[in-house]
């Protein structure tokens, strides 16, 4: 049930009205604004503790008596259909929880599988996808050591479900955070946006459409030491998974309390992708990605950073698509092509196809 | 990209720009019609190009925010159903009815799903032929005739099992009806580009003539709105009224027979309830006595409920370009996209939604603080 609509709840409206579902919906699985609204209503009070509020892509833990901090990160992977142009679901459970180590400037050593697997699986496609992570993993230089399996009747899950936590070694020196970019930092993207999402919506039962767009889904292990190596005091890094640049970009705006501004024509588009979108009503500042960062560096390391990026295969399409500024901070900004400017706001859930 | 680079050109923009301001010896209010054109304009920040003695109200034009609130709770009464397989097109999931919206539904248990296209559907009822393939049948003359070969083509294939729920509107009413109004206040539209590739532009010509306002059939690049615009001011400046088509690559004045025929052999013209307006006559389509088989609110049986719209919205008066979504009170508070109080915030192409999705609200608390 909705709430009533009537008049009461206008008093002392809240600029940020309470959740309209008392349902979870898909929509809070989105990486959008219900999500938010999820983690720090109800999941971020349940557990108050301060590495778990600072919401970085992976947690960070001292360790007694060493250079190094304890990277740790979990992720789980429900994607439909489980094999696609570019990858499957294997690929993905294993390049997403390397790349929440790697852009926190963590070298990944070891991995969890979890699986949950629906009666009447066949048992072709479980080995399918547990080959796939096994190459996943010999690319991206980590071993997986531990893991679980578990069985639920037909109906109750949708053919394979895998929850994947890692561990890895950050220097103690190191600082990456969403929470010190400052004004005046140059923000750059590793490469084309969107491809991931499309490519997933081009084999979705009932939005078939042909392409040849595959998914980016890559381990960004390789790109993120090529971008520290370089010396340059990144601010941060995050991977762009979903709800697009966009969500990324909220997170780091709301958190550094800066302002960022993006220049529509700096965003490197696949054409194909920039093509579907249009087509298909959708922003791609709002689509999934699998295997592209953005960095905030200061304006004078800029050019190293995508220097470094642009010599690696991962990151030939990088791009400087924006700068924080001190103005209006925690809101983030496009200027269109047209020369007029427009806010970017977070997207509430999902992206819903435009009727005409 | 051919087609589109083109028409986002800075400097095309610009020479408009400069054009319109030239033209205009006085105040001027436009109406762009279609609910696409108005996220273009707010997305581009095309209104804050202009003039200011130059004013765009938006139109009724977005299919989603005017269906009404009966037809709305009808669909999700049918898309309860056990044997219903409801499809629909995306932005309709989230708007809410009397009892919550198609989203929350799904999450109870109903099988929802988004199509792209209604012959998807179809294809649906193929494939589950002991299931009941419903499609949610809404939009203007745009989406009608890709809605009536749906119908044809589940007749000649015998998929008795697929129906749709039409609540097609049609603009030329609408038209009639604001500007029948005494609180009109707008000079000369930009006319639907799309609806008129359908449907032509003939049915436009008694109209400007009738009631005096020119009307340009504009497309929805910003290059395209500015060049609408800039004609629909020449006309005004000039004191003409004429029906004119700038839009002129994908319009004519015939507009596409085939499609017309198809529409005319599948529908019939009906009077139409418009959410935030009311019953506008001879102003929608329903399916026509032979394909009347393949409607879904007669072969579900489905009572008419009450229903009951939130007495602080406003978006029949922003639909009919009487008000603009920073008039109303509960917008960006007690009304976004999350809490949707009414059919403008409803859909993507909703005024209350576009001036949301741009952050217009965020800026006006800014300049307020700036204050």
């Amino acid at each position: 049930m909705s709430q009533p609509l009537t008049g009461p709840e206008l008093a002392g409206s809240c600029p940020i009205p309470k959740s309209r579902y008392p349902e979870i919906t898909m929509g809070h699985g989105a990486g959008g604004q219900l999500m938010e609204d999820l983690i720090h209503r109800i999941i971020v009070p349940t557990f108050d503790n301060d590495i778990l509020a600072a919401l970085e892509d992976q947690a960070t833990l001292s360790l007694p008596q060493s250079d190094s901090r304890l990277a740790f990160t979990t992720d789980s992977y429900v994607v439909q259909p489980l094999f696609f142009p570019g990858g499957d679901i294997g690929k993905l459970a294993v390049h997403g929880t390397v790349n929440d180590l790697a852009v926190g400037g963590a070298r990944p050593l070891a991995l969890s599988a979890g699986l949950i697997l629906e009666e009447g699986l066949p048992i072709e496609t479980l080995e399918r996808v547990l080959r796939s992570m096994g190459e996943a993993c010999r690319d991206a230089d980590v071993r997986l050591v531990t893991g679980d399996t578990k069985v639920v009747e037909r109906g109750k899950g949708d053919q394979i479900f895998i929850n994947t936590s890692g561990v890895g070694l950050v220097a103690k020196d190191r600082t990456l955070s969403i929470a010190s970019v400052r004004s005046g930092d140059k923000l750059i993207v590793s490469g084309t946006l969107g491809d991931h999402g499309i490519a997933i919506l081009s084999v979705r039962e009932g939005l078939e459409f042909e392409t040849t767009i595959e998914s980016d889904s890559a381990p960004l292990s390789g790109l993120t030491e090529k971008v520290l190596a370089t010396g340059a005091p990144v601010r941060v890094m995050r991977d762009l998974t979903r709800g697009g640049l966009s969500s990324v970009l909220h997170e780091l705006a709301r958190s550094s309390q800066v302002g960022l501004v993006l220049e529509e024509s700096a965003i490197p588009l696949k054409r194909e992708v920039r093509a579907a979108c249009e087509i298909l009503g959708l922003d791609p500042l709002y689509v999934a990605n699998e295997g592209k960062l953005v960095a905030a560096v200061p304006a004078e390391s800029a050019e190293d950073v995508l220097d470094a990026m642009r010599q690696h295969p991962l990151g030939a399409d990088a791009a400087i698509v924006g700068e924080a500024v001190a103005d209006h901070p925690t809101m983030v900004l496009m200027r269109s092509a047209v020369g007029g400017e427009r806010v970017v706001t977070m997207i509430s859930g999902e992206q819903l196809p435009r009727i005409c | 990209m051919r087609y589109l680079d083109e028409y986002r050109d800075p400097v095309a923009a610009r020479k408009l720009v400069q054009g319109i301001e030239r033209a205009m010896t006085r105040p001027w209010t436009l109406m762009e019609i279609c609910g696409g054109q108005t996220h273009t304009i707010v997305k581009f920040g095309i209104d804050r190009l202009l003039p200011k003695a130059l004013e765009l109200v938006h139109g009724p034009g977005c299919p989603v925010c005017v269906t009404s609130l009966e037809v709305i709770d009808r669909a999700h009464s049918i898309a309860s159903r056990p044997e219903v397989i409801f499809t629909s097109f995306g932005d309709m999931l989230r708007v809410p009815g009397s009892q919550g919206d198609l989203l929350e539904l799904k999450a109870r248990g109903a099988d929802v799903r988004v199509v792209y296209s209604p012959l998807d559907a179809v294809e649906l009822a193929a494939k589950h032929p002991y299931r009941d393939i419903v499609f949610f049948a809404v939009g203007f003359e745009t989406t009608a005739p890709a809605n009536a070969m749906a119908v044809k083509q589940a007749r000649r294939r015998g998929l008795d099992n697929f129906s749709i729920l039409a609540s097609h509107v049609l603009v030329p009413p609408a038209i009639e009806f604001l500007l029948q109004s005494p609180a009109n206040r707008v000079d000369g539209f930009l006319g639907p580009g799309h609806v008129c590739t359908v449907m032509g532009t003939e049915e436009y010509e008694p109209l400007a003539e009738r009631y005096g306002v020119p009307i340009e059939i504009t497309g929805f690049e910003p290059v395209d709105m500015l060049e609408g615009i800039l004609r629909t001011v020449e006309q005004l400046e000039a004191g003409e009224a004429k029906v004119r088509t700038p839009y002129r690559r994908v319009v004519s004045r015939e507009g596409n027979p085939h499609a017309r025929d198809l529409l005319a052999e599948v529908f019939d013209v009906c009077d139409r309830k418009w959410r935030g307006i009311g019953t506008i006559p001879a102003s929608g389509y329903r399916l026509s006595e032979s394909y009347r088989a393949f409607d879904a609110a007669s072969r579900f049986d489905v009572e008419t409920v009450e229903t009951r719209e939130s007495p602080i919205c406003i978006s029949g008066e922003i639909l009919q370009g009487v008000k603009k979504p920073l008039d109303c009170p509960a917008f960006s508070t007690a009304c976004t996209p999350q809490t949707p109080l009414g059919a403008t915030m409803v859909s993507s192409e909703g005024a209350c939604a576009a001036y949301y999705a741009y952050g217009r609200h965020l800026e006006a608390a800014t300049t307020e603080v700036a204050r």
